[in-house]
């Protein structure tokens, strides 16, 4: 079991008081907090430890050099990678999913191929696809979802039979909490051929993610959204396919042998993917942010999370007119709703004054917005920071909002 | 000219006294969803793909035309009671002017009424880019 209190003391920022009133931050899918040990690292790091890396025959550049490269050791470890240089630094998951459109979607799609996606995917796993299409000629395909918010098996099998070259979809819904069965999924899709890129901001933050079991061939996710810092963010990519794809960015870190007359070299992996000075302090504070998540246990993260997604489902169920977005039976803590006669924006803006730090829109997933009919929902996403009683202030809260905008 | 420029101050004065009231955010914002319920809704002919906003979140539909005076008029309407709240307020202050005092209108009193935060950039609901609008109206209208 965790223990809120203490996990909250480490939170600085949750001290804060917003409008006169405690935060109640409750937008952890969009972005979460940074626990003291990672503020701490990042701080560490630019005190004591900063040079640029793989570059110095100094020791300073050796150390901060070491320090990065355990980070993604440590990434490695994290996802059960089975070797480090699968593990390539990017700017974060957009960044990484641009990195493999780019690379190995402009060497591998050909005209009239199918790329398939789902239509829960956020923005970020839609346009580099779409992008893609159009400069090759492929073609979108999408799996879509039944009124729970879950893919819709014999569609996803339907589907497959255009024998996609791609398939894409996300580990969990950031909109819905939607889980989806990632491994069998994958499994479905190699059946056809297909390579297989799960976007995974939404679980790692979450869950126990093991890429060997899931045997997917890439797998992103974004540091800001596990406790660790923005700017930078994970492609785990199996080695064999890593290896087969030209390098997205040029620059220095990348190249083996630079000539103006014999052209030029490129790295091995990882660094053929890491054109230019990565972000050090960004990739030293993940690795510190996926320790803190081991030390707290991912199983009572998700065990927690999943108390006060229930809760709130209980006591937001009770609001006039309220209806939940995302019924699936597999889901996470997310709790995404809209209100009969009720604009979320207006429900956000009000629990504001409160305090209480909602997300209201359609959360990058417009497809999914479409299918539902309605121009966004509330949103109140769970950390391993959150309790019952901020629960209790959020259905307290969207009670009064209600109230009055009715 | 002068006596229109005098009109939209004494009308945003108006505004920011009847905001004094108000003793914190909460008031403040029942006030609005007040506005919004009564800003007579715009006919379904003028909420049109032309005449829409598009901010972030809520959108904003606005329609502008000359009266026989030569004044401007306005009718907007939003899908977000907040931001019909506030919309109510900016066509009160801008309704019914001439073209000139519109486009070089200055509403200083969405600052007084510390309203300021929602004419944000950030803030995603339409209601800049629809005074911005209202402004080109202004210009369109001056040129004629």
């Amino acid at each position: 079991m965790l223990n809120p209190a203490h996990i909250r003391s480490q939170f600085p920022i949750l001290n804060r008081e917003m409008n006169g009133c405690p935060l109640v931050y409750l937008d952890h899918a969009a972005s979460s907090q940074k626990p003291v040990a990672v503020i701490e690292a990042q701080r560490e790091y630019l005190m004591h430890l900063h040079a640029n890396v793989h570059r110095g025959v100094h020791s300073l550049s050796q150390q901060a050099t070491d320090a990065f490269e355990k980070a993604r050791e440590t990434v490695r470890r994290h996802l059960n990678a089975a070797h480090v240089e699968e593990i390539i630094w990017t700017a974060g998951a957009t960044d990484a999913i641009n990195l493999v459109s780019q690379s190995w979607g402009r060497t591998q799609i050909q005209a009239g191929d199918v790329i398939l996606l789902t239509r829960m995917e956020h923005h970020a796993n839609i346009v580099p696809w779409q992008m893609l299409a159009e400069e090759r000629q492929a073609r979108i395909e999408v799996v879509e979802i039944n009124e729970k918010g879950e893919l819709i098996e014999t569609d996803f099998q339907e589907k497959l039979k255009l024998n996609p070259k791609l398939v894409a979809f996300t580990h969990v819904s950031n909109s819905m909490g939607t889980i989806n069965d990632a491994k069998r999924w994958t499994a479905a899709a190699h059946a056809v051929g297909a390579c297989v890129l799960i976007d995974g901001c939404q679980s790692v933050p979450h869950m126990e993610v093991d890429v060997l079991t899931l045997d997917c061939d890439f797998y992103v996710f974004s540091g800001h959204k596990t406790y660790g810092p923005t700017g930078i963010g994970v492609l785990y990519g199996k080695k064999d396919l890593l290896e087969s794809m030209p390098p997205w960015r040029g620059g220095g870190e990348m190249i083996d042998v630079v000539s103006l007359e014999k052209g030029t070299t490129y790295a091995g992996l990882p660094h053929k993917f890491e054109a230019g000075t990565p972000h050090i302090s960004g990739a030293i504070a993940l690795g510190v942010a996926l320790d803190w998540m081991r030390g707290v246990g991912l199983q009572s993260i998700g065990d927690h999370e999943n108390t006060l997604g229930a809760e709130a489902r209980h006591l937001l169920a009770r609001v006039d007119g309220l209806r939940f977005i995302g019924t699936a039976e597999e889901k996470t803590g997310v709790v995404s709703f809209v209100v009969d006669g009720v604009h979320p924006y207006d429900i956000g803006t009000l629990l504001d004054p409160m305090g209480i730090a909602v997300r209201t829109g359609h959360h990058c997933t417009q497809p999914l917005m479409d299918y539902y009919g309605i121009p966004g929902t509330v949103r109140a996403s769970f950390g391993a920071y959150n309790t019952l009683q901020e629960v209790d202030a959020l259905a307290a809260g969207v009670e009064r909002a209600v109230r009055m905008l009715r | 000219m002068s006596d229109s420029n005098t009109l939209l101050q004494k009308r945003q004065e108006e505004i920011v006294e009847e905001f004094a009231f108000f003793e914190d955010w909460m008031e403040k914002y029942e006030y609005l969803i007040e506005l919004g319920k009564e800003l007579s809704p715009m006919d379904e002919s003028d909420r049109t793909d032309d005449n829409i906003i598009r901010g972030c979140q809520s959108r904003v539909w606005l329609a502008a035309k000359r009266s026989e005076e030569g004044l401007l008029e306005f009718r907007a309407d939003s899908d977000a009671i907040i931001t019909r709240g506030l919309v109510a307020l900016v066509i009160r202050a801008l309704d019914k002017l001439p073209a000139e005092v519109v486009s070089g209108a200055d509403l200083w009193f969405v600052q007084r009424i510390g309203l300021d935060t929602h004419l944000s950039p950030t803030r995603a609901n339409g209601l800049l880019a629809m005074v911005q609008q209202m402004k080109h109206y202004g210009i369109a209208f001056q040129a004629r």
